[in-house]
């Protein structure tokens, strides 16, 4: 552990480093202009001093990120469109949804590819090349066209995250439930073990590393769709919408803030799914 | 009802075909045959369900109209195609792809490098790092040059994640039989560690060909010039131009797939020798 630790967080460190250079660097331009035209000459202190505090910096400081995440998740209500936190949960939800909904496609499209010669042979190119398709340039199309049929709100984003989290979870459990021995597959032939026997004794059991695994690509996948999903609907809620919003009046902190709160969600989803499968596979004595 | 019954005995002949293939022994023609017929299949039923059942075109347009449509606007379609895919999706992916490549190089020469960057490699590349586009964006101006950059970074982190740890995947015995031949380090990474590394660096090619397209046409939603695949689906979509929007997804779809084929193409001439490459026939 103490191996990973120090050079991760040096790593970081050096981040940090860049990230506030970086911030002088490209904010500098500002402040010398404004500078000017005030008619005073700044100081080397007062030029980086001022490079990390600007209203609208081209590169918001790390602590002014700081600060406005603070403010919104912290200092304001829950329910205030205000709050991040708000516009997180409209994210959240979303992506669970299409995250519940792509893997149950997903392990009901594996299942049928394994048990079903036809769908092996048929379905099994056409997953695979749905995902050659930039689905994210759809994005905007779904959500319009579901709307037009009557359909808003949670399930268009949560479609577009259905759609880029299935196909993780298809490739893995195809993989998973192919992975018992011929030698396992025959010794539950000799106890004459029915389909159904065949595919909740062994099947199912042994596919659940594989499906772990899948499924954490699948759920940073899913938010990735939801916060796309977001964007043509016209700004209202969510992660999404604070990133437009952000861009189109030139908020970069706000913008900052929004994608590490996004940043945030993915790692606490990919951790929970590690939970998860940790205890799940060690009560199976698999881990 | 013509038409959805049409619908319904399209899809019983395709089934039926299909199911007769599988019966046949496994080949080459019958793997290649079947997905072709589901496709088709797709297609046909798409076409008579939204004809039979009245569907309006600014909803779902039929395949032939899509087509049409296709055929008769190529020039916008093609100019689209190179603002996007080739001046933004592939300029970012070569120079990230580069960047990635080389970094993978240098930090694997410090081990203290490595065991810090491999952590937050993997963290980052699991962000949803598309996020970045409206600041990058705002940088680098409308042009495809903000896209390149966007490309840059979706690209960079699984591409540099995969090297290094391909960089590692030759194994303590090989390493000491160079050693033994007194190889310096540049000849055991040239003629061992580079060769092990690339089924992995392939395989950072391979995902990240998606990334890239996708990459260069999520930027365009947050302002492009008025030309680019992006900029054309969401303002075709204000304009109830479905069929356009379809053409666009059409031509998207083609340059993913004869992109990520390419790249394995590349791969399996390149990685002959790896067992995933030796049992398929050529």
């Amino acid at each position: 552990m103490r191996r990973t630790v120090l050079p991760v967080l040096a790593v970081l460190a050096a981040l940090l480093v860049i990230w506030y250079a970086g911030a002088v660097w490209l904010n500098a331009a500002w402040a010398q202009d404004r500078a000017t035209r005030a008619g005073v000459e700044l100081s080397l202190v007062e030029l980086v001093a001022d490079t990390w505090a600007q209203d609208k910096p081209k590169l918001p400081a790390p602590h002014q990120v700081a600060v406005e995440l603070w403010q919104t998740t912290v200092e304001q209500k829950i329910t205030s469109r205000r709050s991040l936190i708000h516009h997180s949960w409209v994210t959240l939800s979303a992506t669970l949804l299409g995250f519940g909904l792509g893997t149950a496609l997903g392990i009901a499209l594996a299942v049928g590819i394994v048990y079903n010669r036809v769908m092996d042979l048929s379905v099994m190119p056409w997953v695979i090349a749905s995902q050659t398709i930039p689905i994210l340039a759809i994005a905007p199309m779904i959500i319009v066209v579901l709307n037009a049929v009557g359909i808003s709100g949670l399930l268009p984003k949560a479609m577009i995250s259905m759609y880029l989290s299935f196909f993780p979870v298809v490739v893995g459990m195809v993989k998973g439930l192919r992975s018992p021995a011929v030698m396992q597959i025959d010794q539950m032939m000799t106890w004459n073990a029915s389909a159904a026997q065949m595919f909740w004794k062994l099947r199912l059991p042994s596919s659940m590393p594989y499906l772990f695994t899948s499924m954490k690509v699948a759920v940073a996948a899913s938010l990735v769709g939801a916060i796309v999903g977001e964007l043509p609907t016209g700004a209202v809620a969510g992660l999404g919408a604070r990133l437009l919003a952000g861009s189109y009046y030139g908020q970069t902190i706000q913008i900052w803030s929004a994608l590490f709160m996004a940043a945030a969600l993915a790692a606490g989803l990919v951790a929970l799914i590690g939970a998860v499968q940790r205890v799940v596979l060690r009560r199976m004595g698999m881990a | 009802m013509v038409w959805v019954g049409a619908g319904f005995t399209a899809w019983a002949i395709g089934f039926w075909i299909n199911l007769r293939l599988a019966r046949l022994p496994p080949s080459r023609a019958t793997g290649l045959a079947a997905p072709v017929i589901f496709g088709v299949t797709l297609l046909v039923i798409w076409e008579c369900f939204v004809r039979g059942l009245g569907v309006p075109s600014v909803i779902l347009p039929p395949p032939s109209a899509i087509a049409a449509r296709f055929a008769v606007s190529t020039h916008i379609l093609w100019a689209d195609f190179v603002q996007t895919a080739i001046k933004g999706a592939l300029t970012g992916y070569v120079l990230g792809c580069g960047a990635a490549f080389a970094t993978a190089l240098a930090v694997d020469r410090f081990d203290f490098l490595r065991r810090g960057l491999l952590p937050v490699g993997n963290f980052v590349a699991a962000l949803p790092i598309i996020g970045m586009a409206p600041i990058l964006v705002m940088w680098f101006g409308f042009d495809w040059q903000s896209k390149a950059a966007v490309v840059v970074i979706m690209v960079f982190f699984p591409m540099l994640v995969n090297t290094v740890q391909g960089l590692q995947a030759s194994d303590r015995m090989q390493r000491d039989l160079m050693h033994t031949y007194a190889a310096s380090d540049w000849q055991t990474l040239v003629k061992l560690r580079l060769p092990a590394a690339m089924p992995f660096v392939f395989n950072g090619l391979k995902i990240t060909t998606t990334l890239a397209l996708i990459g260069a046409i999520v930027a365009e939603f947050f302002g492009s010039p008025i030309k680019g695949m992006g900029f054309r689906i969401s303002t075709s979509v204000g304009q109830l131009a479905l069929d356009l929007v379809w053409a666009e997804i059409v031509v998207a779809a083609m340059a993913g797939s004869a992109f990520y084929g390419g790249v394995a193409l590349l791969e399996r001439s390149v990685t002959f020798w790896h067992p995933s490459q030796r049992g398929r026939a050529s």
